[in-house]
């Protein structure tokens, strides 16, 4: 099956969504890269470049929101969340205005641009901010339920989308999207992989590498990083007794930080995370970072014989 | 504009200046300085010119108000309180705990806010973000926003500029209170922002200047001259008096943000009482 990039999936979704008249698009001179291009193919009218100015973007955005529209603001991760970050939080989350951030070029498989290029820290800030959701899908179908999701919540949306073609998870026939309710793909009693964006592809081999020794390991899709779903994550907890969290993100305050919450406040378990150690990217071809970095099937299943070692 | 407008204008102006200096004695703190600056300004918006509901706040085809310098809520408050989008005895509820008069301006909380702002250069893109949906819409309500000259040393300020002029949104006048003091100095001395008329039009913008940032029929005129240019967004650079009608407050950059103590509050109430006065003379003859 051909590997689509969550970005392709988010132009096509916009597209298809598009008729809606108050759905209105910004981009900061990304359009081709962030695919916001196949909407202004559709509706040139409601698609507005504004320039390499992200932060004005974010409160551009704001200023038609409040008017009702529902605004998607594109840019790469690194400078939506980042760059533009106080105007997100003050612009957008503190008034709880109806806009969409479609941020893609998500972690290190951005590949050869490099660290400068490479968001390794937007779970981590996007979900510190009051008001926003955050939304981090791992496949093609994932990444358009995402959108739909997006456009009928009112308020604030973070989406986490990837440059890399990524094979499909689900399939359309009974996929079940809501936002805030994790999904289980792999059901297992050992061991359970959490991961988010193209660590569930990862945790999904790491399973079957598990089932060849003889470990049964659940999977579950957490595409929706904020609010967490507790009773999901406390459930896989009793069940399990161990946990490993994947993410293509910094180890600090992302997906698995979330999960470390939630769970040590409800029910404590020992949690194994893979991610980026905190350290910068480099340069190089998407797999090789993958792999220079840890953010394998190989390395979640080292840290799930860890997790199942240390369980109480 | 006829006489008897003019003077209720003036009047209008000085309550909301009594109201300024009520809001931060009682909150102990805030902004007079900066807000009795912009007073006039927003004075002729809020009486003589923005059709707007008091009894339908987001009516969808008002024209609407972005303060981008959100530190003088006070004026903003008083304007709105005076002219019934809640009632002017919640004014004294200023910054409390329990009041949604906040320190900066919320649109969720406060009737008649139409944008949350308090971060400096971030209003005014939301102006132009309103301004670009009046043109997709077609509609044909107006956006006024206020910046403060400090402010312009936000580079939001000039991606604003920018994008208000490449779309070409003549629906929206922008108003820079000139008061030429921010919290540390004068702006000159702290970064210079000059000459800031110069950089508006090299950035595509109408600009039209106001010698007199107090005088309301400068003000006037020059909102309606806006509303004739095409094509482009307007600037009216409204040279001002920070602290303008409190005698000790006037073009002194420590009443940015100091409240009065009880003796100043009523020294400052003397003085606009005594122009109230004066202007009720001119009145009744």
């Amino acid at each position: 099956m051909a590997k689509i990039a969550t970005r392709e999936s988010y132009g096509a979704a916009l597209a298809q969504y598009g008729e809606d008249k108050s759905i209105i698009v910004l981009d900061a001179d990304l359009s081709k890269s962030t695919k916001t291009d196949t909407f202004r193919k559709v509706y040139p009218e409601r698609h507005f470049n504004m320039g390499i100015a992200e932060g004005n973007m974010m409160s551009v955005a704001a200023g038609l929101a409040t008017t009702g529209k529902v605004v998607f603001a594109s840019t790469f991760a690194i400078f939506a969340s980042e760059r533009a970050c106080e105007q997100i939080r003050n612009s957008l989350c503190y008034p709880k205005l109806n806009v969409k951030i479609g941020a893609t070029h998500a972690g290190l498989t951005v590949g050869e641009d490099g660290a400068s290029h490479q968001c390794i820290e937007d779970l981590a800030v996007m979900r510190a901010l009051p008001n926003m959701v955050v939304l981090s899908p791992c496949d093609d179908i994932e990444t358009k339920a995402a959108i739909k999701a997006a456009i009928d919540h009112q308020g604030p949306v973070y989406i986490r989308l990837g440059r890399l073609g990524v094979e499909a998870v689900h399939s359309a026939e009974n996929f079940n999207f809501q936002i805030g309710k994790g999904i289980t793909v792999l059901d297992g009693t050992d061991v359970t992989l959490v991961a988010t964006g193209l660590m569930v592809q990862e945790s999904l081999r790491a399973a079957e590498l598990l089932k060849a020794e003889g470990i049964s390991a659940r999977v579950i899709d957490i595409h929706t990083v904020k609010p967490i779903d507790t009773d999901l994550l406390v459930k896989a907890a009793k069940e399990t007794g161990a946990i490993v969290t994947a993410e293509e993100h910094n180890i600090i305050g992302g997906m698995g930080s979330a999960c470390c919450e939630a769970l040590s406040q409800n029910y404590p378990c020992i949690v194994k995370m893979v991610g980026v150690e905190d350290k910068f990217g480099t340069s190089g071809k998407p797999a090789e970072l993958l792999k220079m970095y840890g953010l394998t099937a190989e390395n979640i299943v080292v840290k799930a014989k860890e997790a199942i070692a240390a369980k109480r | 504009m006829n006489k008897l407008k003019l003077l209720d204008l003036k009047k209008k102006a000085t309550q909301i200046r009594k109201h300024i200096i009520d809001e931060v004695f009682s909150a102990s703190s805030g902004h007079p300085g900066g807000s009795l600056s912009c007073t006039d300004i927003l004075t002729v918006l809020y009486f003589d010119e923005m059709n707007v509901k008091t009894n339908d706040p987001k009516w969808a085809d008002r024209d609407r108000f972005v303060l981008s310098k959100g530190h003088c809520a006070p004026a903003l408050y008083a304007a709105l309180a005076i002219k019934g989008f809640f009632p002017e005895k919640d004014l004294v509820t200023f910054r409390h705990i329990d009041s949604y008069l906040e320190g900066h301006p919320n649109m969720n909380h406060v009737p008649g806010v139409d944008m949350s702002t308090g971060s400096l250069g971030q209003g005014i893109s939301a102006a132009v973000g309103m301004a670009l949906a009046g043109k997709i819409d077609n509609k044909d309500y107006r956006v006024y926003s206020i910046l403060g000259d400090g402010e312009l040393q936000e580079g939001q300020v000039w991606e604003a500029m920018m994008s208000g002029a490449h779309y070409k949104l003549d629906n929206l006048t922008a108003f820079v209170d000139h008061n030429g003091l921010q919290i540390d100095g004068k702006i000159t001395d702290v970064m210079n922002p000059e000459p800031v008329a110069d950089k508006f039009r090299a950035f595509g913008w109408n600009v039209i200047i106001v010698s007199n940032g107090h005088d309301v029929k400068q003000i006037k005129n020059a909102i309606e001259r806006a509303k004739t240019v095409k094509g482009k967004p307007t600037m009216v650079v409204c040279e001002t008096i920070k602290g303008k009608g409190v005698s000790f407050m006037e073009n002194q950059y420590s009443w940015h943000g100091t409240a009065p103590s009880k003796e100043q509050r009523d020294q400052a109430f003397k003085e606009l009482d005594a122009y109230l006065d004066g202007l009720e003379v001119e009145v009744n003859g």
